[in-house]
């Protein structure tokens, strides 16, 4: 079992909303992304149901950022091709931000507007993208902040809250835009120990409520709880993928082998 | 817990010790005099040689200054004054030039009777700014600085009311340009449409538009030429002109130099590097020499505008690389969290890139507009009357030939003034948009 989140294992977590429907939400077809001459993400293939917690592990550089940033276009892909939400990723702008404004991402180091207050963070998008009126937009941003619950903290600015509090702002700025999906970045590598559980608690509390999510992040406790698929990369490629408790407990590649021993230190 | 506090394991606090003050040897005036006056027998010495020093100069400066004489109408004058009042014939200041010729210092030959058009332009313009500079106001005041410039330059060289008005018209037909052409065909030739439309418009447009619109409605002031322009009003008109333009362009500049587009990139990069790689009284000289080869005959573009056409050019180019220095300040992650929310690139510019770009940039921004401010006086070179070329033309005269001192200090304890102003102001921005500590 995973030592690093010992916690979340007490948290009785409520799967009747945790539903896969048939709906396909991202459609990842022979994709290849280049840095330069450096092929950093060969052949994916991947389809995401609505519904879906996936969760994507694999050792540093092996291309799990690079693979959920080419979903909402932050990188580019040379080859392939991705389709979100029935819309195909093409180099149109307007697409693109289509695409972004319906699907939400978590990034390992936040990311909050620090010249904004946490209220005007959550209301920024949805007023300039959405067009949605300023009041409403705030009441929305509150109703999503008392949800990761730092409903106090709205008036004042991301550099004066904790690691955990800003991190869980992102993810309350993230839900302001009504995404359908959601993306995370390795969202607790940068917290400290006993922030992690109160960020990994509002990940569970969205994936409750029947979030499609795909998840970077090495907190195998919540992988086992939470996700229903968990996949693993190496090299820039989908190596393995399985349900939880088989992946966990058989897994058949040496590489997986070799980097569960690591990370669970057995 | 199991120990109580008369637990004889080990020493335990039980009551925790109040904050106490410092004694005070190591605070306030003591410490400080001390630490840094008095720390050693050769510190000693110094200071109190230092202090003597001091009093010397400030005793004979003071004096200079304080004794100074204000009402004559000539240096001689000024000297007759002084052998009259002090028998010990002691040296003292002629202020009387300053008082003699204030008129012609702050104005130039600005004609006398149109004296308040300045200063009602001066109010116009800290009207329009002050919103801006203190973050308040709405709608109404919004508008009032967006035709403040036009305002102000009707006042200031007067002629008919129409003139500003249609070239203010330009700046619609370059929003309205922008807007359809974008739409019709694509970024980049709304980009240039927006150049080119009100460039062509203004060129050919306005002159015979105002003469028609003229004739039928005439509503005018006296028209003021800019060779009356002088003085420090020269110095600001440029300056503040200069100031409010360089910032935009500079931005643009900056943005264009991280642009992907390879023509907007390459042009960036060009003029921020010709323009800054020559000296600015280079490029005064080109204003009033070459520009009148290239422009077609018969064109008479005013000196002045030139002027302050290639100042503007020049600060842009240098607050293009100061605002570059704090967009690459930046976090990329700031760029990722505005992408990851859907805005586009203006919107994410304009509300995250540039807020935070700026504020890291205040410090290099406000050392430009003050470099700027004082680079102004480098037009006397190109013979306008500027407070040092009036200060020339004031010494030439019969009156005040021989007097130094009195018009450099002055001259210098405005520019003083002004740009300690701004260097103030920076100061005070940077505290308000601190927000990473409270
Ligand atoms: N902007 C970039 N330019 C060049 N190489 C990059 C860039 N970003 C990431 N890489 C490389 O791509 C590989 C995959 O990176 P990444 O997706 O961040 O890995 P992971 O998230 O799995 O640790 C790494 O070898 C990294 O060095
Ligand atoms: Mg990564």
């Amino acid at each position: 079992m995973s030592e690093a989140t010992p916690s979340i294992q007490d948290r009785e977590i409520n799967r009747s909303q945790m539903k896969v429907t048939d709906e396909v939400a991202v459609e990842i077809r022979n994709m290849n992304k280049w840095y330069g001459s450096f092929h950093v993400l060969r052949d994916i293939n991947l389809t995401v149901n609505r519904g879906e917690r996936i969760v994507i592990c694999g050792p540093s550089g092996s291309g799990k950022s690079t693979l959920i940033r080419c979903i909402n276009a932050l990188e580019e892909h040379q080859k392939g091709s991705i389709t979100v939400d029935g819309t195909l990723l093409s180099n149109d702008l307007k697409n693109i931000d289509k695409i972004r404004s319906e699907v939400g991402m978590c990034f390992q180091h936040f990311n909050l507007f620090p010249h904004l207050t946490i209220l005007e963070n959550c209301t920024l998008a949805p007023i300039w993208v959405r067009k949605t009126p300023k009041k409403e937009a705030e009441e929305t941003a509150m109703y999503f902040l008392e949800k990761v619950k730092i409903p106090d903290q709205a008036y004042k600015y991301p550099g004066q809250l904790s690691g955990g509090q800003q991190q869980r702002v992102a993810i309350a700025r993230s839900l302001c835009m009504r995404p359908r999906i959601m993306l995370f970045d390795e969202p607790t590598s940068a917290l400290d120990p006993e922030m992690i559980k109160e960020v990994l608690d509002t990940m569970i509390q969205l994936a409750e409520e029947g979030m499609t999510m795909l998840c970077v992040t090495h907190e195998m406790g919540f992988a086992r709880q939470v996700a229903n698929r968990v996949i693993f990369m190496d090299a820039g490629q989908i190596v393995e993928q399985n349900e939880p408790e088989p992946f966990f407990t058989n897994p058949q590649n040496d590489r997986t082998k070799l980097f569960l021993s690591q990370i669970l230190g057995h | 817990m199991a120990h109580s506090a008369k637990s004889s394991v080990s020493y335990v606090r039980t009551e925790m010790l109040p904050e106490q003050a410092p004694p005070v040897s190591e605070s306030g005036l003591v410490k400080w005099v001390r630490e840094n006056l008095f720390s050693g027998p050769l510190n000693t010495i110094l200071t109190v040689l230092s202090l003597l020093a001091i009093y010397w100069v400030v005793s004979h400066v003071f004096q200079w200054f304080a004794y100074g004489i204000w009402t004559a109408n000539s240096l001689s004058e000024c000297r007759e004054v002084r052998n009259a009042l002090y028998a010990d014939g002691r040296n003292v200041a002629c202020w009387a030039v300053l008082s003699e010729r204030w008129n012609q210092l702050l104005f130039g030959f600005y004609p006398a009777e149109a004296y308040w058009r300045p200063v009602v332009a001066l109010i116009v313009f800290f009207i329009a700014v002050a919103p801006v500079m203190f973050n308040f106001g709405g709608r109404k005041l919004a508008i009032f600085s967006a035709v403040s410039p036009f305002i102000c330059y009707w006042l200031l060289w007067g002629g008919s009311i129409w003139g500003p008005i249609l070239t203010a018209l330009g700046f619609v037909l370059a929003w309205l340009a922008y807007g359809q052409i974008t739409r019709k065909f694509g970024a980049l030739a709304g980009i240039v449409a927006t150049i080119l439309v009100p460039l062509i418009y203004w060129r050919f447009g306005v002159a015979p538009l105002t003469g028609l619109v003229d004739g039928i409605l005439p509503i005018g002031i006296e028209n003021i030429q800019s060779k009356d322009f002088g003085g420090f009003m020269l110095a600001l008109i440029i300056g503040i002109t200069g100031i409010v333009l360089s910032l935009p362009l500079g931005i643009l500049l900056a943005l264009g130099r991280q642009s992907d587009l390879f023509i907007i990139n390459k042009f960036s990069v060009i003029f921020i590097e010709v323009i800054r790689g020559v000296p600015l009284i280079v490029w005064l000289f080109t204003a009033s020499l070459l520009l009148n080869y290239f422009l077609p005959p018969g064109t008479n573009f005013d000196l002045m505008l030139r002027v302050i056409i290639m100042v503007t050019l020049f600060a842009a180019a240098y607050m293009a690389e100061v605002v570059r220095g704090g967009l690459a300040a930046l976090p990329l992650g700031q760029y990722e969290g505005a992408d990851s929310l859907g805005l586009d690139y203006w919107q994410s510019m304009r509300l995250i890139i540039l807020p935070q770009a700026l504020k890291i940039s205040i410090p290099g921004i406000v050392n430009t507009f003050i470099g700027l401010f004082k680079d102004t006086t480098l037009v006397v070179f190109i013979g306008l009357l500027d407070p040092i070329g009036l200060s020339n033309a004031i010494r030439a005269t019969t009156e005040w030939n021989g007097i130094y001192w009195e018009l450099f200090i002055f001259i210098g304890l405005c520019f003083f003034v002004f740009c300690y102003a701004m260097s103030r102001y920076s100061q005070y921005l940077e505290r308000k948009l601190a927000t990473d500590r409270h």
